[in-house]
């Protein structure tokens, strides 16, 4: 069991819970639990959430977009409070992870919230004090849906480009739409990691095969409407 | 709506004591290998149903009930899992 002790909004729709979770064994970025509920007459949903945060004891953080039919995300984002608890199961999964011993540069592409395992690959950089080139390609609708918007800054080793969607801030040179070949060019060979939408991570994936980038080296992970 | 093995994670962790995401499963259909992560995954069944990433043919099957759960793995002809060093 996990018990919440704090919430933070990061988007209109996002919220990042931090839970306490009694004996956990740390985990690798990229990895994700399955968070179960269970109504008072037995029924049971479960779904599946990144990791956001870098490994740091016993404290984890999940950050949750609410679906808008979800039977699970609109408890999580709207209605668990601190001290509530809920039943956790992971870390799980050890495909789309990156190790702080990997020194190949890598290129994170997320699609909306497909950000989440991508940032804990970056916060987990960061607090390995890890040289490793990072490149963030991050596609996201408007500047008010970013995730992490005060802590996505560009650091040393760390470049990180914004792709909007919908609306584009003032000042933007690329024009709002979708995911083109130009805005994944330019990157050496790297370990390719892309997160999002079924149909975000196709398209994605398919750029970069095109780009010349080894479809060995390319991860993928997709989420959708079931996850909600 | 498809998602991919990652979303099997923690379903097949329940049932075996390693990361099975991980592991390279053969299509016992076109024999394509690659891990099991990239399985297309239909998950809107009652349970989900697994594809190979390559020809399109069913490598897993994965039903949950109340008290036990069943696995069909008869599209894969193998699985080579990676022990942990």
């Amino acid at each position: 069991m996990a018990t919440l002790q704090e919430r933070r909004a990061e988007s209109p729709s996002a919220v990042t819970l931090v839970l306490d979770v009694p004996g956990w064994p740390g985990h690798l970025p990229g990895q994700h639990v399955d968070v179960r509920l269970t109504a008072e007459d037995g029924y049971r949903a479960q779904r599946s959430y990144s990791i956001a945060s870098a490994p740091a004891g016993e404290r984890v953080e999940l950050t949750v977009q609410r679906v808008a039919d979800g039977e699970v995300s609109p408890y999580l984002v709207d209605v668990l409070e601190a001290g509530d608890q809920v039943e956790l199961r992971g870390p799980v999964g050890g495909w789309f992870v990156w190790r702080p011993q990997d020194t190949e540069p890598v290129l994170l592409v997320a699609g909306g919230s497909g950000l989440v395992p991508l940032m804990a690959m970056i916060r987990t950089r960061r607090a390995e004090h890890a040289a490793t080139p990072f490149r963030l390609r991050y596609s996201v609708r408007t500047s008010a849906d970013r995730l992490y918007a005060d802590e996505l800054e560009p650091a040393p080793g760390l470049e990180i480009t914004h792709l909007y969607t919908r609306v584009a801030p003032p000042g933007e040179p690329r024009p709002p739409g979708r995911l083109t070949r130009a805005d994944l060019a330019g990157v050496p060979p790297s370990d390719c990691f892309v997160c999002g939408p079924t149909g975000f991570v196709e398209a994605a994936a398919d750029l970069l095969v095109d780009l010349g980038h080894d479809p060995a080296r390319i991860r993928t992970e997709r989420f959708g409407p079931t996850g909600g | 709506m498809t998602l991919d093995g990652n979303a099997l994670a923690g379903s097949l962790r329940e049932i075996f004591a390693v990361d099975l995401t991980a592991a390279l499963g053969t299509c016992a259909h076109c024999r394509a290998r690659g891990p099991l992560a990239e399985v297309v995954v239909y998950a809107d069944a009652p349970g989900s149903v697994g594809r190979c990433a390559h020809c399109g043919e069913v490598v897993l099957r994965l039903v949950h009930g109340p008290d036990r759960v069943w696995l069909d793995l008869h599209g894969l002809l193998s699985i080579e899992i990676r022990l942990p060093a």
